[in-house]
């Protein structure tokens, strides 16, 4: 994995070069080895059981072999058979994922910077709303919101949202928001201040000052807030399923969550674990060529 | 003024004073959709919660009778007044508080499990061997699976005939409505996130000099008590901000056992999806009350979090000098006996009317 | 239902003015939402004249069948063209979707497949339009089909399939030990006992005993099987009759025993048709559908089994009767279309279709006698006694509450944390206060 070379700092260099390696240093190097063996597994072995289960020919479904025998594409076939409409549902996703990780990003900077630039009478009251924003079970927001959504609440008939981009965009950015303001305004503080002074001495307004210094030094707290949001909106489960309840508006997840074997009763394992590993693998890709960016921003924002 | 008492900061940002207009102008597209998709969903739902739908059947023509009526706080109250008992794992209670008693226990038991594996991975990957890089590609995928796509994968692994069952050599029916399935819960919410913590408590280790831990070897520290006195210490703030994020999740736990066991399964049922349940058999009513009910409990917790254990989540230097002052001035009026003049902020020009 | 108190009432008023406004436009008048397309709402003033596209919800139409059946309307009537809304493949959604619908007052779902058991639910709540029986003849249908889809009476949907419960079984063992396919419970305990000991691996008996409706299906067999009933029939339920202990006490015994095999407790449809295959199981309760995929050419044992009724106590057993109807929202347009479609859709030629395309059973009585269709199902004879002598779930407007109570008193008593007697003790008192 080229993305994957140990990051040795100086003082682990020193430490590795200590010139003697007496039985201790053994016994911690194999302990060390064999902890990491078991993290890597510990980790990887229920994704290998999806990925093998995908592989079993259908009628397998249940089969315990520790190898697909005989291996089969099957379920993958059966991923993309039309009743499915699991390319549309990817398309939905995609749309879905994009458009609220834009409007997240945008509204978020704008919050964010204020948070962590401005002054202003409110901004505990403000910060606060935010915080417990991330603290709603989604339920309380669901319920009501579907009510709303279907025009069945008085006064409020014109919002017949249901099955619409609105509806499933607008209430996963209450999601995503706070998480995206949450990080970004941490990205912010780290800049020195003097930046945008200095640019202002040189004659521009605040506002320039933001795009043209702040931005792009913070493009990488901003590409990693991006791609956080975009693997939490496109893991979105609750709301996906409330408000897109035609096949045309099911996002991948919900799509997966409603396959159908070839008749009543049957629970397509196979397909279903195929499709999970078609919706995980571009995640994981993008996790793993982007994996220092994604581990600072979480650690900044110390969100899932 | 509160203004004039206000000690100058250390770090005075001259470029944004007065800029409480500007700051309302860049929040609110942030705040409209909060107002939108919380704020008004949460009047709704407490609206909703002092209703019930009527539930009522005309006798003879076997009608429901529409609409519903206010009941005041009986849709809260109803766990002491009206209980609905179920058997589960504490034996035969009120079905609220029983997946009330099963949230706690999910939260308690992923989030101390995810903790001590979690640091446990942290500890193992701070050691600098070849294929850090490796380890901490790995631990990224169960943070990146979906939780419903979880929740199959674990129900297949988890079946009667399951590769667990045969790993392990027995029969245990975990997915069956018992105390086998809290395991199966358990298993499969610590698998998705304890690696999560452990990176988390990685970056903070990575923060901690070398020189530190040299100098307790000097004088003579043992490796449980530099763990106990150096590390923990210096993780605690990213570790305590990561274990309150969990514990919050944790609390609102509603994929995994939808996803993985089912509805009205008392062993497994937390408030999330008994909520859920309650909304499906059109008792809106209770349902709000029930979804208020855990977001109260939530708030709590996390200000408990906040309280005990110092959870820094807010992390800004100006609100937290402006909550220093506020307490000074409080500690002040009490010694003097007069009611105390709150700080609202450190502005000390411009409108700070926003 | 409450009778709030004056005092309450004040502060009620006080409080939250605009929300009992509200409230009161909620129970007064509904408000019409932009999905309701303002249908007529009473039976009386139902329009069957008024002709247009309508729409037809139904759960996954994993044959096919219905797709080309629908496309054949829709070239012959172009002008009251059928739209089919393809549901998820669990009830409790597809009902979830139709009581959205229902409460929204929305007529998007023309016409609805309802399940046997959501037919009280959904006529109380005046989401069905009553069908008179000048438009609609159920004349040949099956009675207890028919009997699903009346509420109060009154006739609320189209019965669309049935389904009842059959006891599949292995011929070739029970042939290897001469043995007769069982009546009674001893029967299949002595029929058991002369088999299994030449089986390694093999139980008795399977059916579904996960926490979900196939419970609620199974638990009523045993207690009809036993002579007991979940209601008499006045609608009040017995279910701590000594019948009806009986036959819960049938169940717990098998688990007791071994007799059924322990992981059973976990299975669904699907798992215990997995087992019989598997060779798990000597015996399987199931629904019809089973008999092309177990004697089809995947399958292990194929051509090695054969069906018969459910067994019971004394003699015969009791089925659970399932299957679906076809009901008209009472808020749609174009209820005239909606007729003419349905009526189409039950003519002979295309409930045989149905059968032999989706394996799913018909309501017309005369197709049970079709030979051309016993050839090709052998079991038809076995399905029609076992949907004649079926009794229907309980016909409740709160079923979900009323089924999840069956549910948690067979399913404690399955797994030994109440006895049976204690465990019907508690779910007559559930049940007294669910069904008024």
């Amino acid at each position: 994995m080229s993305t994957a070379q140990a990051h040795v700092s100086a003082a682990e260099l020193a430490q590795l070069n200590k010139p003697q390696r007496d039985g201790k240093y053994w016994a911690g190097l194999i302990a060390g080895i064999v902890g990491m063996g078991f993290i890597i597994l510990y980790c990887v072995l229920p994704f290998y059981w999806m990925v093998v289960s995908s592989l079993r020919l259908p009628s397998d479904g249940f089969s315990t072999d520790f190898l697909p025998n005989p291996a089969s594409v099957e379920n993958y076939i059966a991923v993309f058979a039309p009743q499915n409409m699991f390319g549309s549902a990817l398309v939905n996703s995609l749309i879905v994922s994009t458009t609220t990780t834009l409007l997240t990003l945008v509204f978020g900077i704008l919050a964010a910077y204020a948070l962590a630039r401005l002054r202003f009478a409110a901004k505990g009251i403000v910060l606060s709303i935010i915080i417990a924003c991330s603290m709603f079970p989604g339920i309380t927001l669901v319920i009501p919101l579907f009510k709303l959504f279907s025009g069945n609440y008085p006064g409020f008939e014109w919002l017949y949202w249901m099955n619409t981009y609105q509806a499933l965009i607008i209430p996963t950015l209450s999601f995503g928001l706070p998480l995206a303001v949450w990080n970004l305004t941490a990205f912010f503080r780290q800049l020195p201040v003097e930046l945008e002074q200095a640019a202002m001495v040189d004659g521009c307004t605040p506002g320039q000052a933001f795009v043209k210094v702040i931005l792009p030094l913070a493009a990488p707290g901003v590409f990693t807030t991006a791609i956080i949001t975009f693997i939490a909106v496109w893991n979105d489960y609750m709301i996906a399923l409330q408000f897109g309840t035609e096949p045309q508006m099911y996002t991948s997840i919900v799509a997966l969550s409603k396959f159908t074997g070839q008749y009543g009763f049957d629970t397509p394992w196979g397909t279903i674990m195929a499709a999970g590993v078609m919706i995980t693998v571009p995640l994981l890709v993008a996790v793993l060529i982007f994996q220092r960016r994604i581990v600072a921003g979480l650690t900044a924002g110390g969100v899932k | 003024m509160a203004d004039s008492q206000a000690p100058r900061k250390a770090k005075k940002n001259p470029l944004s004073d007065g800029q409480g207009g500007l700051a309302a102008l860049l929040i609110s597209p942030t705040m409209a959709v909060i107002l939108f998709v919380v704020g008004l969903p949460i009047l709704m739902s407490i609206r909703e919660s002092v209703f019930r739908t009527n539930e009522g059947v005309d006798p003879n023509t076997g009608m429901v009778s529409q609409g519903e009526s206010f009941v005041g706080l009986q849709n809260f109250t109803d766990i002491f007044a009206n209980p609905s008992l179920v058997t589960g794992n504490w034996g035969s209670i009120d079905r609220l508080l029983n997946s009330f008693i099963n949230t706690t226990w999910f939260t308690i038991a992923c989030v101390t499990l995810e903790t001590i594996l979690g640091v446990a991975m942290a500890l193992i990957m701070a050691k600098a061997f070849k294929g850090r890089g490796l380890v901490r590609a790995a631990i990224l995928v169960p943070w990146a699976i979906p939780t419903i796509v979880s929740a199959k994968m674990w129900g297949l692994i988890f079946a009667a005939d399951g590769v667990m069952n045969k790993v392990i050599g027995q029969q245990i029916l975990w997915l069956a409505d018992g105390p086998q399935s809290q395991w199966a819960i358990i298993i499969a919410d610590v698998w998705k996130t304890a690696p999560f913590i452990g990176l988390l408590t990685l970056a903070g280790l990575q923060t901690i000099p070398a020189e530190v831990y040299e100098a307790a070897k000097v004088d003579g520290a043992s490796a449980w008590q530099q763990f106990t006195r150096i590390t923990l210490p210096m993780v605690k703030p990213a570790l305590v901000v990561a274990v309150l994020f969990r514990t919050l999740d944790t609390m609102r736990m509603f994929d995994l056992p939808a996803g993985m066991i089912g509805f009205g399964k008392y062993f497994v049922e937390t408030v999330s999806t008994l909520a859920y349940v309650e909304n499906n058999n059109l008792r809106y009513g209770s349902a709000a009350a029930y979804s208020i009910i855990l977001f109260v409990y939530i708030v709590f917790v996390a200000f408990l979090f906040v309280r005990l254990l110092g959870a820094d989540v807010v992390g800004d230097d100006e609100v937290r000098a402006i909550a220093d002052q506020r307490k000074r001035q409080k500690a002040a009026a009490k010694a003097s006996g007069t009611k105390a003049k709150l700080a609202k902020t450190t502005v000390t020009s411009g409108s700070a009317s926003s | 239902m409450t009778q709030p108190r004056t005092t309450r009432r004040v502060i009620a008023a006080a409080l939250t003015v605009g929300a009992l406004l509200a409230t009161a436009a909620c129970s007064a008048a509904p408000a019409a939402s932009p999905a309701a397309t303002g249908g007529t709402a009473t039976a009386a003033g139902a329009n069957w004249d008024e002709v247009g596209p309508i729409v037809y919800a139904q759960g996954k139409d994993t044959s096919g069948n219905l797709k080309a059946q629908i496309d054949q309307w829709n070239t012959e009537n172009p002008n009251e063209k059928v739209t089919f809304r393809e549901l998820s493949d669990s009830a409790d959604e597809q009902r979830a979707e139709m009581i959205k619908r229902g409460q929204s007052k929305s007529g998007e779902f023309t016409v609805m497949s309802v399940d046997v058991v959501w037919t009280a639910e959904f006529a109380a709540n005046g989401w069905l339009q009553e069908l008179p029986s000048d438009k609609f003849s159920t004349e040949g249908f099956l009675k207890a089909a028919v009997d699903s889809a009346t509420y109060f009476n009154k006739l609320y949907a189209m019965p669309s399939s049935s389904d009842g419960a059959l006891l599949y079984y292995r011929k070739d063992l029970l042939d290897k030990a001469s043995a007769q396919p069982p009546v009674t419970w001893d029967e299949m305990q002595a029929v058991c006992d002369k088999v299994l000991p030449g089986q390694s691996g093999m139980s008795c008996y399977g059916g579904q005993f996960q926490k979900y409706e196939g419970l609620t299906c199974n638990f009523a067999e045993a207690i009809n099987s036993a002579g007991g009933a979940v209601l008499n029939a006045e609608g009040k339920p017995t279910v701590n009759t000594p019948e009806a202990v009986a036959g819960l006490t049938w169940m717990v015994e098998g688990f007791k025993s071994g007799k059924i095999p322990k992981e059973a407790i976990t299975w669904k449809e699907e798992d215990s048709r997995q087992a019989f295959e598997a060779s798990k199981i000597l015996f399987l309760r199931n629904w019809p559908y089973v008999w092309n995929i177990s004697n089809g050419p995947k399958s292990k044992i194929s051509g090695k089994i054969a069906v018969a009724p459910i067994p019971g106590k004394t003699g015969p057993g009791v089925s659970t009767l399932g299957g679906h109807s076809y009901g008209i929202s009472t808020f749609a347009k174009n209820k005239g279309t909606a007729m003419k479609w349905i009526n189409w859709m039950l003519r002979p030629e295309n409930q045989k279709q149905q059968l032999q395309k989706a394996s799913s059973a018909p309501v017309l009585e005369s197709l049970y006698a079709d030979p051309e269709l016993i050839e090709q199902f052998p079991y038809l004879p076995m399905l029609l006694k076992s949907i004649q002598n079926a009794k229907p779930r309980p016909k409740a407007v709160a079923y979900g509450d009323v089924t999840l109570a069956i549910q948690d008193a067979a399913y404690a008593a399955l797994q030994g944390q109440k006895d049976p007697q204690t465990a019907l003790n508690d779910l007559q008192t559930k049940l007294e206060s669910l069904i008024k």
